[in-house]
């Protein structure tokens, strides 16, 4: 990624003399990429020309040495502004022009110099720490009383998305969400990256979590089986649910039910909608997941799969929750700022089965993240898409068949 | 009748080093520097009919001699020099104060903004070429362009051997062009061939380059060169030039020769 930027301008008789040509040259030559964002060409021999170069580079010192290269002859770097803060009138308040943030990678200008705004995220704010050394995006609940935040919009720049080296289905960055566009491609797109970021996070590469957020629909359509391989064979380090998928996920180890049907058999169980009550009070007597499957009284499945191999669970809760099981975190404030703490590092996010879920980690999730969202209801990745999350790629299949598609693609046996 | 701006060599020497062929060790005989700045002074009042206006020689500044570099002048207009080197910033003041004696609008330009005046701007009636970063500043020609209403070519030196641009290219007056291309990086040659076509241009070789062969002074049909410069003049002759050669090589030890001597004021 081409995270650093500036904008340069270029004017006289640069044209005919081939400055511009050398300029933009020298930027090539050294390895920098440039976009000519307005030349304005002499009508006449003895008008000048000008034009606005921004030039992007891998990193800061390459930045600068580019500069310094071309400034002789003549870019002039573009005169802007200091970004505007104010102070937090108060805890969980923010001054009342705050600048919003995009989920793009988003820069600040402070003392001169243009700063990367860390854990960026939609929707959120910009807190200027330690000086003006460190700036972070922040949510409006956790901002307090005297911080410095980003206010109006100077001094603030958005970086458009550079396309991915790899040429697969997330190079397109856009969510065209249709039941009729072939899902194979896709999904083995999905499972090369899977295989990478294994490969990746054993390696503890930077972005290399795999963070799946699913619904109960995975449970009830059968693709408990192939979500837990995936979870076993280590391809999938982080699980964001509510309390149904986890409660169903055991109410199937415990008496071979999703919901009261029989999974093998198909059919409703006599008493069968009481399972997943039996299933919340036994954890809840036991103490909890964690302690439910180190015991032995969960043997399989996905949550057992989580705790054998230490994949962080994020179960948030909904109104509707019976019971709920020990674990799940009932103020959603409280489950926004679990969730958010594990987004560092993801590289990629699969969003099954869930309408809350996938849209509430849809807005934790840096643009930068390739996101796939899967429903058998296309209004969900349409929703997805229409909530700003546009690298999300929308699939419209059951999550079942998703799963176990995956799962034989990166090698579990049918 | 064509005006020239020239300077005594009464305190000329060598007395710093700002450019490669500045050694202070390489010391000028100045008898002898000061005999062949009269023999300049003779062949462009008598032998090409030039009038000569001369400034008052300030002891302390050796190349004030070089009046090139005053700055330039267009009608009754001077934009004064700003150096880049702090050894002859002072003598700004004076080119400054001689101009607004004789009555020329004054203009500088910004403090920050390095220009060696004709020394790196030359060109013909429609257009000039502007040498930069050696010594002047390129941001100073879209200035001087507006001004001016004149298209200005920025043109990169990039031998430190031929700091300005009257050291390695000269306009004739009949639109003609001396350069040494090697003096210049290849979007430099092409913008400058792009401009003016083969017959017209004399890749001066570089035996003559170094000899200074393109510091010539263009009056009308006379060109007046260092000594040294066979293949140049003969050029020159077939373009219909007389040419006049003067030895100036004490002054080349300040990396200066015929054009660097005087300012066209006219």
């Amino acid at each position: 990624m081409n995270h650093y930027q500036e904008r340069v301008c270029l004017q006289g008789h640069i044209i005919d003399s081939l400055v511009l040509a050398k300029v933009l040259d020298l930027i090539l030559m050294m390895g920098g990429t440039f976009d000519l964002e307005d030349v304005h060409i002499g009508k006449t021999r003895e008008e000048p020309s000008h034009a606005r170069i921004r030039i992007q580079t891998a990193s800061r010192t390459l930045l600068d040495d580019i500069l310094k290269a071309i400034q002789p002859h003549g870019a002039s770097i573009e005169r802007e502004a200091d970004c505007c803060t104010d102070r937090a009138p108060a805890d969980g308040v923010l001054p009342d022009d705050f600048y919003a943030t995009t989920h793009l990678p988003t820069q600040i200008r402070l003392n001169g110099r243009w700063l990367d705004v860390g854990r960026i995220e939609m929707d959120l704010a910009i807190v200027v720490h330690e000086a003006g050394s460190v700036a972070q995006a922040v949510p409006m609940s956790e901002v307090r009383r005297g911080d410095q935040i980003v206010i109006g919009r100077e001094g603030v720049r958005v970086i458009p998305l550079q396309r991915p080296r790899e040429r697969d289905v997330f190079g397109f960055m856009e969510s065209q969400v249709s039941a009729e566009r072939p899902h194979a491609h896709i999904i083995a797109d999905v499972a090369t990256r899977m295989r990478q970021m294994k490969e990746r996070h054993r390696e503890r590469q930077s972005d290399s979590h795999v963070l799946l957020a699913g619904g109960p629909a995975i449970i009830h359509a059968g693709g408990r089986e192939a979500l837990t391989w995936l979870i076993e064979q280590g391809f999938i380090h982080i699980l964001f649910c509510g309390n149904a998928l986890a409660a169903h996920d055991m109410e199937a180890d415990l008496f071979g039910t999703s919901l009261g049907y029989g999974l093998t058999a198909g059919r409703a169980v006599p008493h069968g909608h009481e399972h997943h009550l039996r299933t919340i009070n036994r954890i809840r007597a036991i103490g909890g997941i964690e302690a439910a499957v180190t015991s032995g009284m969960i043997k399989q499945g996905i949550m057992a799969a989580c705790v054998r191999q230490g994949v962080p669970v994020v179960m948030s809760g909904t109104i509707r929750d019976d019971g709920p099981l020990p674990g799940v975190i009932t103020d959603s404030v409280l489950a926004q700022r679990a969730m958010r703490a594990l987004i560092p590092g993801v590289g990629l996010a699969l969003l099954v089965a869930s309408t809350l879920h996938s849209v509430a980690t849809g807005n934790l999730l840096p643009a930068t993240v390739p996101t796939v969202c899967v429903d058998v209801n296309p209004s969900v990745p349409t929703k997805l898409a229409d909530r700003g999350s546009f690298q999300a790629v929308g699939l419209v299949m059951d999550a079942a068949s998703f799963l176990s598609e995956l799962a034989r693609l990166l090698g579990k046996s049918t | 009748m064509s005006r020239l701006l020239v300077c005594p060599p009464d305190f000329f020497g060598i007395e710093y080093e700002i450019n490669p062929w500045m050694r202070r060790t390489n010391r000028v005989d100045h008898g002898r520097a000061v005999r062949q700045w009269h023999e300049l002074m003779r062949v462009l009042g008598k032998d090409v009919g030039v009038v000569l206006e001369h400034m008052t020689p300030i002891p302390g500044l050796p190349d004030l001699v070089f009046t090139a570099n005053a700055g330039i002048v267009v009608g009754r207009t001077a934009v004064v020099s700003r150096f880049r080197y702090p050894e002859r910033q002072p003598e700004e003041a004076h080119f400054e104060e001689w101009f607004r004696g004789q009555g020329y609008d004054v203009i500088t330009v910004e403090q920050e903004l390095y220009f060696e005046g004709a020394g790196d701007l030359l060109g013909f009636s429609e257009y000039w070429f502007g040498g930069y970063r050696q010594r002047s500043d390129i941001r100073v020609f879209p200035i001087l362009s507006e001004r001016f209403h004149r298209e200005i070519i920025p043109l990169d030196l990039v031998d430190s051997r031929f700091y300005h641009l009257d050291t390695c290219l000269c306009s004739l007056s009949g639109g003609e062009l001396l350069y040494f291309p090697a003096a210049f990086d290849r979007y430099g040659q092409a913008a400058i061939a792009e401009r003016i076509p083969d017959k017209l241009r004399l890749a001066v070789p570089e035996d003559e380059a170094l000899q200074f062969a393109c510091n010539a002074v263009c009056v009308g049909k006379h060109v007046v060169l260092p000594t040294g410069c066979p293949t140049t003049q003969a050029w020159l002759h077939m373009r219909g030039y007389e040419t006049h050669q003067v030895q100036l090589d004490e002054f080349m030890k300040s990396g200066g020769s015929a054009k660097c001597l005087t300012l066209a004021v006219d």
